[in-house]
């Protein structure tokens, strides 16, 4: 009998986690199954771009099913749980899959209904979000229609996927309302609840400096507790107020629905806590997780899922194998931010090193960090080719090792 | 970092005004590090925060968000910012003698 892997998820985790795990055992040394509740796979960069036509919301969504290697035994169905005692999840569809290894890869889902009044009166209307296809290409209509006025985009809390992405959409939203020519009478409003527009201070830093540039303003500690769509309000816990025409929120994120209904599997916000180092959840050694579904704290975004990958292959390996577990991954991300007027910055860091200025990779390479460039700008759209057909099929990309490298990087105060 | 007197003892704070050492706390400390932060007096709804607070943090080493506090501590998040003005998650944790929350990331 071989070993039955369990991998709930057919996003970017699951989906390479998958393909990996194909590759390494024979069909006679494990089945490996893959649990979604749909068939569309959404490369959910590509989303940034939806809103100002630079891409269309049917082109950056594929089949879930597709992506998967033969071999492959998908299950279109909603999770009900996880028993985590008796080593089975139990599928909305009545399917019980027994398992020797479960991966959590069911990602972040958005919670906007937690926040008062966002999805009432106004949602969809003139309050917004991108981060799903229907709502992007639904603010594509709207910034269309948009004349002039107050663009506010909001984080209501952190951790979100992408956190660099609120802030590229406010370079983009400077760059496409100068292309209509309404620039002058629009004025954009970066709100978070951060005390600066990013996590790590030098980053944040350089990204400050580009919003002064473009004349974005930046209202920093801003818990967002009550958005007023049709009085055009978006209020603060402590009673600020931010008025808008136009609201772009990115709403609380959680984990999948049914981490709560599964006994012993997530924290309160419905994220799996797991080991930072190996990938392993806290509630049972079988069960690993990776993605944005985890607590471990590095970014949520596909990088680090990628990274992640290579290292928790190897653990399942082991773990099936009675080995011990390796303990390196580092919390290893690398994002690029759009900035507009088609440059891009590269920013690349880890659980302990935040993102520095330098060359990538590994000094020798063509791409500056921390610094606008085109060609920053091309890596960013040549990683959507990257996605589908390297990450996604969970091949290592030359070059670039899973752990962060310091070679090219440079701290202040050290010769350049 | 600085040295300070506190609450009878000598206690070590660093840049932004939290204590180095979890250790060195105790109840005085709290009320003197709220009065120096616009709390004048700590009710039971405050203390219910603050012991929470520092209860996870000393239980899993990192202290939770504004959103799990408002989830799990008992005080809804609005009171939160009526009890610990401005940030309550930082604010609550600079009572309690824990470092900053690192949420952010």
């Amino acid at each position: 009998m071989g070993h039955k892997i369990v991998i709930l998820g057919g996003g970017t985790g699951g989906t390479l986690m998958a393909n990996r795990l194909r590759r390494l055992y024979s069909r006679e040394e494990a089945d490996i199954a893959v649990v979604d509740k749909d068939d569309a796979h959404v490369y959910q960069p590509g989303l940034l771009f939806v809103p100002f036509g630079l891409a269309h919301a049917e082109d950056i969504v594929r089949p879930r099913h597709r992506q998967l290697h033969k071999g492959i035994a998908f299950h279109q169905t909603e999770i009900d749980r996880v028993e985590l005692d008796e080593n089975r999840v139990e599928l909305a569809d009545g399917t019980r899959l027994l398992y020797d290894v479960l991966v959590v890869a069911t990602g972040a889902r958005l919670a906007p209904e937690e926040t008062e009044g966002l999805t009432g009166p106004g949602w969809m209307e003139n309050v917004f979000t991108f981060y799903t296809p229907e709502g992007a290409a639904a603010l594509h209509e709207a910034l269309q229609r948009f004349d002039g006025g107050r663009l506010v985009v909001n984080i209501v809390d952190m951790p979100i996927k992408c956190p660099v992405a609120p802030i590229e959409f406010a370079f983009l939203a400077d760059w496409y309302l100068g292309e209509r020519g309404i620039r002058g009478r629009s004025e954009i409003t970066l709100a978070t609840p951060l005390d600066g527009c990013f996590t790590k201070p030098i980053a944040s830093k350089h990204l400050t400096y580009l919003l002064e540039e473009k004349g974005i303003g930046l209202e920093v500690e801003f818990a967002a507790g009550e958005v007023d769509g049709p009085g055009g309000r978006l209020v603060s816990f402590d009673g600020r107020e931010i008025p808008f025409d136009l609201l772009v929120t990115v709403p609380l994120h959680a984990g999948a629905e049914y981490v709560e209904r599964s006994e012993g599997l997530g924290d309160s916000l419905g994220f799996v806590p797991t080991d930072p180092g190996t990938l392993q959840s806290l509630a049972r050694p079988n069960v690993f997780a990776l993605g944005d579904a985890t607590n471990v704290p590095t970014s949520k975004a596909g990088s680090v899922t990628h990274f992640e990958g290579e290292i928790l292959t190897e653990n399942v390996r082991r773990f099936l194998a009675g080995e011990e577990l390796d303990a390196t991954y580092d919390g290893h991300a690398n994002c690029f931010i759009e900035t507009g007027f088609s440059k891009a910055l590269l920013i690349d860091f880890n659980y302990e090193t935040e993102p520095l200025p330098g060359r990538f990779p590994t000094g020798v390479g063509p791409m500056p960090l921390l610094k606008e460039s085109r060609l920053n700008h091309l890596g960013k759209l040549m990683f959507q080719w990257m996605y589908w057909h390297m990450l996604l099929p969970g091949r290592d990309i030359p070059g670039i090792a899973p752990t962060m490298q310091m070679a090219g990087k440079h701290r202040a105060g050290q010769p350049v | 970092m600085t040295m300070t007197e506190m609450g009878g003892t000598t206690v070590e704070l660093d840049g932004e005004g939290f204590l180095v050492d979890p250790h060195q706390w105790n109840e005085t400390v709290a009320a003197e590090i709220a009065g120096a932060n616009g709390i004048p007096v700590l009710t039971e709804r405050h203390w219910q925060v603050v012991r929470f607070m520092r209860d996870a943090y000393l239980a899993n080493g990192t202290a939770p968000s504004i959103r799990s506090l408002g989830k799990e501590s008992g005080v809804p998040i609005k009171e939160l910012y009526q009890l610990f003005p401005k940030g309550p998650a930082k604010l609550a944790a600079k009572v309690g003698g824990i470092p900053k929350p690192r949420g952010c990331i």
